[in-house]
């Protein structure tokens, strides 16, 4: 076979993670920075400018998950029983946060709901890290299943990964409002974008450092020649997204930290590729021993490559109709 | 209590939440369409009146769908953590249709219903119309997918199981299109509309017992009523075809829900009632009608029918719980049919909106679209046991690796979760139904208003709740 599907249909997973961080990343980073905006109006308001395409961010996630049994169902195996835990918090705390955009207006009780909001998307968001650092730190399997305890993912390195998510996050929500909002949320996620934008640099940076000592192999793959002629790109990269930032915060125009952001969190993404490959779930599986009968790559493949295009267009429709500032007049009190 | 194994907890979750799952579908499915119905024909006649009930149902209709949207993610990677084993083996095949209904229904659904919901005032209505037919198709096409999947697992065709054991898809078309999907496709589609035809008659009586004028409730009433003479009986006609195509590729569940331990060659009896005892092998106290069961299952006054005896002890699904599951699902199916007759009986006399009895009746069928949906799943699912995907994979085999107190804890979790959001969901939602449908002015933004750019429709407080 020329034409490598598993490795297409990696491309397709990975493409579909990278949606769902970038963007549930800002909806859900509006949620954690929920506290720190003062007034019930205002809160509704920065509810309001993720509320009609949210639900369209979270299908990535399905996409990620469903993708994944299609096309690698011994990786799904794997990897759902090893983050049990994580998973099913993360699955609790988006019930939490899903529900409040509708019930926050119908309850009597709206600061319930508020924190439903806040708790679940800081809770969902930490354990995504989470899941995450333990996906990098490895995971044991044997005979096509998971041989580790149910504790496993938990370590120092889990933590910090999911710290620094909570800390992307926000950078990406409160970004997210100061391309959306004006007025008091413009001017108070601008205070929470300082703060995060710089914090979020460093945790890259931690993550970055610690990451190749976890795995020989990691290491290789970044300080080594010749690849360390690629890899020095993504960093180099990072600091161009990080002057991008500085610039549109202090003089706009007040799309460049949202786009900044993105761009932080794609070169992540990127690095953590150019780690994995060509492992799915490290240290042992890799993309060609995962994937799924060549019958069923294609045919998802095809479904793919046929739709995918179509569900941009329209998902870039529905965000072109509510493009612009939010208004502050049609708050909802 | 002791005995209790990780697979048991494995399985009571999955059926916990799936049941929770199907409710919000069940009713967002018809809710959905009946939304493109009124959008329609409020873009047709240009009616005030559409678009009111339109408004009116659209909110409840949000409620729900977040509802459904977040029970549904957590199916989506239950499959993995709790029957990994499942996943692995019938990922090939399962995964993809999965992929499919992601990719051709929920992007759609999600992708226009912030349209829907909140950007009548931005794209007008020809568009707006679209958006809402989008979401209606979208909801049509997840039911298609899912379907597909969980009834390839019931009638498996189209796949080899592999060297290590993995469900190798062969030709997608019979994947697909198994035996039992049409039916199954077509019977949970018309329990769908069933479902809203009821809780929308219901709202409509409810209004009608303390405003016989109330214009709202009685367009809404006399849609509901009229959706209900149309697809109670071809439920029921759906169902009978079910059956039989169950009876061929599923004997043994056919045998557990009409109670029939014995094989009966010379004719069947059709049981109504009595007391199955799978571990004496007999249906005490049957109250039976002789050859009524052969009549039904085979056409013939004394076709065979194979009884559970047949069949090794664990290849037996539990008659105790189908037989009754059933049951209440046929007993409430025909409960349908005659409220409906009634009240095609009364629009005839021209007493529709004058019947306080007729409004009492459909205010108490209102849940039961719901129950008939829960107990006709667990009809088919419990009547598939022991075996996840139907005579090649068992359910002991298909559980994930995990271990008693990461299951019980997460059930335990869940159960909690699941009756406090949900339960505020529902006092939600039958708060907004208790707004009179006419009340009011014909308001357009409702809810959360998310307007940005362009200026949006004024701002008002859409809460319905009485005393705010
Ligand atoms: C409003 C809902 C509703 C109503 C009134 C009925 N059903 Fe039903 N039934 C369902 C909702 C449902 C369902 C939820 O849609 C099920 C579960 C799985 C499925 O495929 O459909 C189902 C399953 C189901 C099955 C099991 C199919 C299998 O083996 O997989 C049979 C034999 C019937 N039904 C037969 C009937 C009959 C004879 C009815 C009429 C009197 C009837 N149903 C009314
Ligand atoms: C269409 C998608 C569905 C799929 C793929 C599916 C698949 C499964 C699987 C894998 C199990 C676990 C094995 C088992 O214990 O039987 C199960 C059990 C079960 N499911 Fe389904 N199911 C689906 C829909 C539903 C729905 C909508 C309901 C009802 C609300 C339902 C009710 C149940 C019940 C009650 C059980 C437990 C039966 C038992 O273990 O005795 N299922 N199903
Ligand atoms: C185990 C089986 C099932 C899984 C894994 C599953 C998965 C999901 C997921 C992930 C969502 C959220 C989609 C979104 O974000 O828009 C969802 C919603 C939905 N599901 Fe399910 N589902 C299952 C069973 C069913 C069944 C049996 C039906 C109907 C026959 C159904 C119909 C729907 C519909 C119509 C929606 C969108 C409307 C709503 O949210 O209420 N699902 N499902």
């Amino acid at each position: 076979m020329e034409l490598d599907l598993a490795f297409i249909g990696a491309g397709v997973i990975a493409f579909a993670v990278l949606a769902y961080v970038v963007l549930d990343g800002f909806d859900l980073g509006v949620g954690i920075l929920f506290p720190a905006i003062e007034g019930e109006t205002n809160r509704g308001l920065a509810m309001n400018t993720v509320a009609p395409v949210w639900d369209g961010n979270e299908t990535w996630l399905i996409m990620g998950g469903g993708g994944l049994l299609a096309v690698f169902p011994l990786a799904y195996a794997v990897v759902m029983p090893a983050l049990y835990v994580p998973l099913i918090v993360m699955l609790l705390a988006l019930i939490f946060r899903g529900v409040a955009f509708e019930f926050r207006w119908r309850s009597r009780r709206k600061r319930i709901w508020d924190l439903s909001f806040f708790g679940g998307s800081l809770v969902a968001t930490f354990a995504q890290g989470v899941a995450l650092g333990a996906l990098v730190q490895g995971i044991a399997v044997e005979d096509r299943a998971y041989a580790g305890g149910h504790w496993d993912w938990l370590t120092a390195f889990s933590l910090l990964t999911g710290m620094a998510l909570v800390v992307g996050y926000t950078l990406l929500g409160s970004t997210w409002l100061v391309m959306k909002a004006g007025g008091y949320l413009h001017e108070r996620a601008r205070q929470i974008a300082w703060v995060a934008g710089p914090g979020t640099l460093a945790l890259i940076g931690i993550v970055s450092l610690v990451t190749p000592f976890l795995n020989p192999r990691y290491f290789e793959r970044w300080f080594e020649m010749p690849n360390v002629l690629f890899t020095v790109w993504v960093p180099a990269l990072l600091l161009v997204a990080a002057w991008v930032f500085v610039r549109g915060m202090r003089r706009g125009p007040d799309w460049w930290p949202f786009a900044a952001s993105l761009a932080m969190f794609v070169l992540s993404f990127i690095g953590l590729g150019i780690s994995f490959y060509p492992y799915i779930v490290p240290p042992d599986l890799t993309i060609a021993e995962t994937a799924a009968p060549e019958s069923s790559l294609a045919f998802v493949l095809i479904g793919v490559l046929l739709l995918v295009p179509l569900i941009l267009a329209y998902t870039g429709y529905a965000y072109w109709v509510f493009r612009g500032k939010i208004d502050p007049e049609s708050g909802y009190h | 209590m002791l005995d209790v194994t990780a697979l048991d907890l494995a399985r009571f979750q999955f059926a916990f939440t799936v049941s929770f799952h199907i409710m919000f579908p069940a009713f967002t499915i018809g809710l959905a369409s009946y939304l493109a119905v009124l959008n329609g024909l409020h873009l047709w006649t240009g009616r005030e009146i559409y678009l009111r009930l339109f408004d009116y149902w659209k909110i409840i209709f949000a409620v729900t769908f977040g509802m459904g949207v977040v029970s549904g993610i957590v199916m989506t990677y239950q499959f993995g953590t709790n029957w990994s084993v499942f996943s692995e083996r019938a990922g090939p095949v399962i995964g993809p249709l999965m992929a499919y209904e992601v990719l051709t229904a929920f992007f759609l659904e999600a992708g226009f219903l912030g349209i829907m919901l909140f950007g009548r005032s931005k794209v007008g209505p020809k568009l707006h119309f679209l958006a809402t037919l989008m979401v209606a198709i979208g909801t049509l096409g997840s039911a298609f997918w899912i379907l597909s999947a969980n009834s390839w697992m019931h009638t498996p065709q189209g796949a080899e199981v592999n060297e290590v054991g993995e469900f190798v898809p062969i030709d997608w078309w019979a994947v697909i299109f198994n035996p039992s999907f049409p039916y199954r496709l077509v019977h949970m589609v018309l329990a769908a509309y069933l479902t809203t035809a009821l809780v929308v008659g219901a709202v409509g009586g409810w209004h009608l017992l303390r405003n016989r004028g109330d214009q709202g409730a009685r367009k809404m009433f006399a849609m509901a009523m009229g959706m209900l003479v149309v697809t109670a009986p071809l439920q029921i006609l759906a169902g009978d075809f079910h059956g039989l195509n169950t009876f061929e590729h599923q004997p043994a569940k056919v045998a557990a829900l009409e109670g029939h331990y014995e094989t009966h060659a010379d004719g069947a009896p059709l049981i109504l009632f009595g007391i199955p005892d799978d571990e004496a092998e007999e249906t005490r106290w049957a109250l039976q009608i002789p050859n009524l069961g052969s009549l039904i299952l085979t056409h013939q006054w004394d076709g065979t029918v194979h009884g559970l005896r047949e069949w090794p002890r664990d290849e037996r699904p539990p008659a105790e719980i189908v037989f009754w599951s059933f049951r209440l699902m046929v007993a409430l199916g025909f409960l349908m049919l005659g409220l409906g007759v009634w009240a095609a009986w009364a629009r005839w006399r021209g007493l529709l909106y004058h019947t306080p009895n007729l409004f009492r009746a459909a205010i108490a069928m209102g849940p039961t679209g719901f129950v008939a949906v829960i107990a006709g799943w667990v009809t088919t699912e419990v009547g598939r046991q022991p075996w996840t995907v139907h005579g090649q994979l068992r359910t002991a085999d298909s559980v994930s690796p995990i271990d008693l107190p990461a299951v019980a804890g997460s059930l335990l979790a869940f159960i909690v979760v699941y009756f406090v959001v949900f339960g505020a969901g529902t006092v939600y939602i039958l708060r907004l139904m208790s707004k009179r449908p006419e009340a009011g002015p014909p308001e357009r933004d409702v809810g959360p208003i998310r307007a940005a750019g362009t200026t949006p429709a004024p701002a008002r407080s859409r809460d319905f709740i009485p005393g705010e």
